[in-house]
């Protein structure tokens, strides 16, 4: 099951050298999978819609990607790219200019061959203000998306259809990110006829190349995903039927699970079954853990005083017990001490960070001027555990005497707060860290710590702004060329070491995905926490009950 | 009674529309921007300013809710804010299971409510009395979260008698038709008591035990009868309980009605579904507190309509 993934990152390394990349997701399949039998997975809230310009929690992400195919993907289980509905791609020597070649002979669920027609009118679509989608800004950088986002234009003039399988993207600036973005929902290929017959409803009506077809859909009930016998990829997926079970608390999902009713608890293992279920061999043999491209982290507004102050922003770094704070949630988390989460490429491994040293924080509030400390609020979303963990953050900074009254509010509220800049001097992000888009370091700046952030309305709560690291972090993203990739993510580590010199957070924890699935369910473990599908990568796993 | 309902039906109307401004109005001020949570981490302002346009979010409070109410008197609830679907298309499509939901939950708590209070008022004064009383008393006082969770381990997973949570089968709406109406269950059996306990002291059931009837006949033919009329005219009051008790009955069971879809949009801030779940909510309220109110004088003579 393992040796696919080296043979392919091999070949593939070899390709982009010569500047061409071959079709590599013929991998070779599992050979134990079996072929068949249906599961069952139960998630709480409803699917929020299925259009791929649209979905974007981690519900139903995983969901689309079952349903839809983009350019790029990523190897199964990794946070590797590939080609996907591309069979090759060149990208010009200058990375502004990506030519990709398209597989032939890809159907959609209505029959139709998909053309580099349907990529086009896909990336328009998603930029069109009308479309509302909240992943049009990841396109930005391809030529006339201003155009197409200020309503001046219908279609974006950079992406040209040289011929039904070839379509050139052109873009303004050099984006080392590009591939990433054509594997990311937003870019998914969905047929013109289907979208316009359904108009809004299209999300609940999708249809694409995907894995699987929508069966049924019983608003509040069910959804029930089909095997696309057509699938390009052929001998996937391997189960015949998905049925997402709706509506079902997470306590409760446990017990069907216990019983043998359901396969994945979509919503994972709730935490107050949490230590009941691992101290139990026979459980916890069931349950797979693995990273997660998320950080938890303590934002501190630099624009307000004492946050104003570098020295106060340091010293809160060291007061924080992250080993304390990781117990109170059973551990289901790792400390952390920059803003990557370790699963991400770019995580410097050997970066020390700031110790747990109150003393010393003691000695950084006084040489601030701050020796009796101060009062100050800590804003924190209203849900289990996050109040628990600002009750514990509370207590270390009172150690070294700042008092910090603690906001616990609605998440929306909390959300409103930090896109003010003078809502809130500090945050604890719980419930509404960053998670990220694609396995990029670059997706962990730009929003939440760089200068475009650090806006009314937006996601840098710490209100970080440092024109020389938007400027580094833009050189970063210019190297385009995937044989440079270790030169630019060590740029990114620079950014970040930077980042944590400033200090505009105190981060936390990475938490641990935990994905329990019942005994009949089969496949590499890498599959059920896998980076890029939450809970689980429904076109490759298999149960092993079937004949 | 044709003014009378009128009247009442006029009323009704003006408490919808207060409702509606209310609820309006605080969604309105609520600190949370819907605009960026349709727009997303990665928008930029340009992108949110145009979805602000396009949904109108950029007018006046008055004209927001002046768009609002004339779409609504068009039936027309607007699109979810997250799941970009209709409202209406929403809510009739969960509104059966709540229906059913409360059907069962009134059938339970007549069912156990009167029996109990029956039962309470014969046998008054005696520890089989105080039992009961005490047990519509945990009935009234416990949290429908403990008892729906604890009536799904014990006969759910232990027993196995019924599907553990889930809507499709008369099995499934066992257990949460139950828990729903044992808080109703305990109100009722108080009342029946009561009202049986008033019925006994009366001279013709008096008569009627010196004619030398038989018990059992004077209970069911002449005193229950005339007991239970009062008390079940209270069930249109009763809407407006189940309507917050079905919120959370509805999230423990995974019963796909309007209680679970409310508390989805809120989590969510999705204004359209929170303003269309209120707005039924109310009407169904209003109209079960005019429907007990109609039927009172038909049930008691005493009770005249003007």
């Amino acid at each position: 099951m393992k040796r696919y993934l080296t043979s392919t990152v091999a070949t593939s390394a070899l390709a982009l050298m010569l500047g061409l990349m071959p079709a590599s997701a013929e991998e070779k399949l599992d050979p134990n999978a079996k072929q068949g039998g249906a599961i069952t997975i139960t998630y709480k809230d409803d699917v929020a819609t299925l259009d791929p310009a649209i979905g974007y929690d981690w519900q139903n992400w995983s969901m689309i990607k079952s349903l839809f195919d983009g350019l790029m993907d990523y190897e199964p289980g990794t946070t590797n790219l590939r080609p996907e509905l591309a069979e090759s791609y060149e990208i010009s020597p200058d990375g502004t200019a990506f030519t990709f070649k398209l597989r032939k002979g890809v159907k959609f669920h209505n029959g139709r061959e998909m053309t580099a027609d349907d990529v086009k009118y896909s990336l328009d679509r998603v930029t069109n203000p009308k479309t509302q989608s909240p992943g049009a800004g990841f396109f930005a950088s391809i030529k006339g998306y201003e155009d197409v986002a200020g309503g001046k234009a219908e279609s974006l003039s950079g992406v040209v259809v040289v011929d039904p399988t070839t379509v050139k993207i052109e873009l303004s600036r050099p984006d080392a990110t590009f591939l990433h973005v054509m594997a990311i929902n937003f870019s998914h290929v969905v047929p013109k006829e289907e979208v316009e017959k359904y108009g809004a409803d299209f999300g609940k009506h999708p249809v694409g190349t995907g894995a699987y077809k929508l069966g049924e859909w019983t608003l509040g009930q069910r959804l029930v995903f089909e095997r696309n016998a057509d699938y390009w990829h052929k001998g996937l997926p391997y189960l015949d039927k998905i049925t997402f079970e709706i509506g079902q608390e997470p306590i409760v999902a446990l017990l069907r699970l216990q019983k043998g009713e359901v396969d994945v608890p979509g919503d994972g293992i709730p935490p107050a079954k949490f230590q009941e279920v691992m101290a139990d061999p026979a459980q916890k043999a069931r349950v797979v853990e693995g990273g997660q491209l998320q950080t938890g982290y303590i934002t501190m507004n630099t624009t307000m005083a004492p946050f104003d102050n570098v020295k106060v922003r340091q010293a809160v770094n060291m007061a924080i017990n992250k080993e304390r704070i990781v117990k109170i949630i059973n551990n289901r988390a790792v400390p952390a001490n920059q803003p990557l989460p370790p699963s991400m490429p770019g995580y410097d491994k050997n970066f020390a960070g700031y110790k747990y040293d109150v003393e010393k924080a003691k000695a950084l509030l006084g040489e601030a001027g701050h020796a009796d400390g101060f009062e100050t609020q800590l804003f924190v979303m209203n849900t289990d555990p996050n109040p628990r963990i600002a009750q514990a953050i509370q207590q270390d900074l009172a150690a070294i005497g700042i008092k910090a009254s603690i906001q616990s509010l609605a998440q929306a509220n909390v959300i409103a707060a930090g896109g003010d800049k003078a809502g809130a001097p500090m945050i604890w992000s719980g419930g509404m860290a960053w998670i990220a888009d694609f396995p990029d370091p670059s997706n962990f700046y730009g929003p939440i710590l760089g200068c475009g952030g650090a806006v009314q309305g937006g996601w840098n709560w710490a209100w970080y702004c440092n024109k020389d690291l938007d400027a580094k972090a833009a050189t970063a993203d210019s190297i385009v060329d995937p044989t440079k990739a270790d030169e630019r993510y060590k740029l990114w580590g620079e950014i970040y070491a930077k980042v944590m010199e400033d200090a505009p957070w105190a981060p936390v924890f990475n938490e641990q995905r935990f994905t329990m699935r019942s005994p009949r369910m089969a496949g590499d473990d890498k599959l059920y926490v896998d980076p890029v599908h939450i809970p689980i990568n429904y076109d490759y796993v298999y149960v092993n009950d079937v004949q | 009674m044709i003014a009378y309902l009128t009247r009442r039906l006029i009323q009704a109307a003006l408490i919808l529309l207060g409702v509606s401004i209310i609820t309006f109005a605080l969604l309105y001020l609520l600190p949370a921007d819907p605009v960026r949570q349709i727009a997303g981490r990665s928008a930029t302002p340009q992108t949110v300013e145009s979805i602000r346009q396009q949904l109108g979010l950029d007018q006046p409070f008055v004209v927001q809710y002046w768009n609002y109410l004339t779409n609504l008197l068009s039936g027309d609830l607007g699109r979810s804010y997250i799941q970009r679907s209709e409202v209406t298309e929403l809510i009739v499509s969960r509104l059966p299971a709540s229906l059913i939901l409360m059907a069962g939950a009134i059938l339970c708590e007549l069912a156990i409510g009167l029996t109990m209070g029956l039962i309470a008022a014969v046998k008054r004064g005696s520890v089989t009395d105080q039992t009961l009383m005490v047990g519509s008393f945990i009935g009234v006082s416990a949290p429908q979260f403990v008892v729906g969770l604890l009536l799904l381990y014990v006969f759910a997973v232990q027993l196995g008698w019924f599907p553990i949570g889930g809507y499709g089968t008369w099995r499934h709406a066992v257990l949460p038709s139950l828990t729903l109406g044992i808080l109703g269950a305990g109100w009722y059996s108080r009342m029946m008591r009561s009202s049986m306990i008033d019925v006994l002291r009366q001279d013709y059931i008096r008569t009627a035990r010196a004619k030398g009837l038989a018990r059992r006949a004077i209970l069911f033919r002449h005193a229950l009868p005339n007991a239970i009329l009062p008390v079940v005219a209270m069930i249109g009051i009763d809407i407006g309980l189940f309507m917050s008790g079905i919120v959370v009955v509805e999230s423990v069971f995974g019963w796909p009605g309007i209680g679970q879809l409310a508390w989805q949009a809120i989590q969510r801030v999705d204004i359209p579904i929170i303003m269309g779940v209120t707005l039924v909510s109310a009407c169904a309220i209003v109209l079960g507190n005019l429907l007990a109110d109609i039927v009172a004088p038909f049930i008691d003579p005493r009770i005249k309509l003007r």
